[in-house]
């Protein structure tokens, strides 16, 4: 046997077996559910990312069968392998909860609270770790550290002030671009990801970027406040692209498609393609191809029904039938008031998805 | 056959009495009540006139609020829309113009904002979900109309005056 070896791991007391090599985090995600710790910074379709945030810090109460010793602090479970005969405690550990919940606030020290504004909230990650593990208020009593706005290109919207420094958009753009054109300048806590000098990112899968952030610090500009996530309804749809694999995630709304991302899987990672590929999809497709001609539907996405994205979403919806109307009340029905006649918001003659960049003032004159 | 309840009573079908053929005695206790009435305190108020106080917790006709210094509050996060129960809200977000600064809080606003009234239950879900102490329900009543399209409330039909206007006049 040239294979390598499987390992018996116990987390949360429900023991698996993986190959050696595999991360406590990759191990705990097998099993699934809540004993996979939150994470961060950590995907696992970029290589090297991870030991950041701190977020997935699980207990090791036995280090393995031949050193069952426990190990002396709170480990980062996506950087440490797992060993044979491994007990890990994740969220039936009350260390870890707290070390979560001290982590949390920590990230929270500099995140400014302007989730009604952002345009991730509904899908953000921090979002989801702070309402899980969070404290309602803080403890900080100075100001939160801020930046300049900077402008890093016609498609690509940078909130610096919202940056976790989880050095996932450097990875992509590191391993899907053949050249990086952003990164970390400056250290501590004025560090900030930035360009060097004032460029924009214009590569052809640099928009990956904005799915890998786990905040909304790099966001799609082309779908800048025009509406809420939790609005629109997202839908799976392919088309051909002779650069990408073309599976993407329709936002729609109506007939209008608001946003187009990557498909995401259960832990917020873009999901592998139908190619064997992680679905990484090209510019072209994000931000240019906002029109339905330009896609196949495949069908509407599964969403979580606890996440507010599936809020609204009435499945399994049945219109009465016209004919059966008229039979039921022996008249047409009489329509008192026709809704777009008054109302100003979502006219049909107005398409607010084909306006490039947000909307101002001068739009809804 | 077992009696559902112990409450029904055996009609009395005698004949009457003197007293009660005369009528007369019936007559005066029922006027008696009457009259009686007319000296006790009334249950009704004159409306227009006299109003009554409302209670605390009334929730009447939305308010859209504005900060000290008269910028709009509300950044179209859309917590009302989604927490209403009717889904009578509804919402168009805009990006604030730099020459706009004094005119809108945040970054994001509402350019358009509207309640359907005819679906509005006045449950004060919005006032409870907005974040930015942006709407109210206030102590105003909604007002009746002949027409099905005045019932759609638009930002300006519902946004409180501006202070700093109000001072200078």
């Amino acid at each position: 046997m040239s294979e390598t070896p499987n390992f018996k791991v116990t987390i949360d007391n429900i023991t698996i077996e993986v190959p050696a090599g595999t991360s406590i985090l990759e191990a705990a995600r097998r099993v699934g559910g809540e004993v996979a710790p939150p994470t961060m910074c950590y995907y696992s379709k970029l290589q090297g990312s991870g030991g950041k945030c701190r977020t997935c810090l699980v207990e090791v109460s036995k280090g393995s069968e031949k050193d069952p010793r426990p190990m002396p602090k709170l480990v980062a479970s996506c950087r440490t392998g797992v060993m044979d005969g491994m007990e890990v405690k994740s969220m039936t550990s009350e260390k870890v909860l707290d070390a979560r919940k001290g982590v949390t606030e920590f990230l929270l020290l500099n995140h400014p609270l302007d989730c009604p504004v952002c345009d991730q909230a509904g899908e953000c990650h921090l979002q989801d770790l702070g309402y899980d593990h969070g404290n309602e208020g803080t403890r900080y009593e100075f100001d939160r550290r801020t930046f300049e706005p900077e402008d890093i290109g016609p498609n690509i919207q940078l909130h610096m002030n919202r940056c976790i420094m989880c050095f996932r958009c450097v990875f992509a753009a590191e391993q899907l671009t053949d050249y990086r054109e952003h990164g970390i300048l400056d250290r501590g806590d004025h560090a900030r990801i930035s360009t060097c000098i004032s460029k924009s990112l214009d590569h052809d899968f640099i928009g990956n970027v904005i799915d890998v952030c786990p905040v909304g610090a790099l966001t799609d500009k082309t779908f800048r406040f025009k509406n809420r996530v939790w609005f629109t309804k997202p839908v799976d749809a392919h088309c051909k692209c002779d650069k990408c694999c073309g599976e993407v995630r329709l936002w729609m709304r109506g007939n209008e498609v608001f946003r187009v991302t990557a498909r995401k899987d259960e832990w917020g990672e873009v999901a592998t393609a139908s190619n064997g590929k992680t679905g990484w999809i090209c510019n072209e497709c994000r931000f240019e191809k906002k029109s339905l001609s330009d896609w196949t539907i495949e069908g509407p996405s599964k969403i979580s029904r606890h996440s507010v994205i599936s809020q609204g979403h009435y499945e399994g919806v049945h219109e009465p039938q016209p004919e059966l109307l008229a039979e039921v009340i022996g008249k047409e029905p009489v329509f008192t008031m026709s809704i777009h006649n008054i109302s100003e918001v979502n006219k049909p003659n107005v398409h607010l998805s084909q306006i490039e960049g947000p909307a101002h003032s001068d739009d809804f004159k | 056959m077992e009696k559902l309840t112990n409450r029904s009573a055996q009609i009395n079908r005698s004949p009457m009495t003197l007293k009660e053929r005369i009528y007369l005695p019936a007559i005066f206790k029922g006027m008696s009540i009457t009259v009686g009435h007319i000296f006790k305190k009334k249950a009704t108020i004159q409306y227009p006139e006299e109003k009554r106080s409302f209670s605390p917790v009334f929730r009447g006709l939305h308010i859209l609020n504005r900060d000290e210094q008269g910028r709009e509050r509300c950044t179209a996060c859309g917590l009302c829309a989604v927490a209403c129960p009717a889904e009578a809200i509804t919402m168009e977000a805009a990006e604030r113009k730099s020459d706009e600064k004094d005119k809108y809080r945040e970054e994001k606003y509402a350019a358009r904002y509207e309640i359907n009234m005819l679906r509005c239950i006045f449950c004060g879900a919005c006032e409870e979900a907005c974040p930015k102490d942006a709407i109210y329900l206030s102590e105003t009543v909604m007002p009746a109309n002949f027409t099905r399209e005045s019932f759609i409330y638009k930002k300006e039909d519902m946004l409180i005056p501006n202070p700093q206007n109000q001072q200078k006049a």
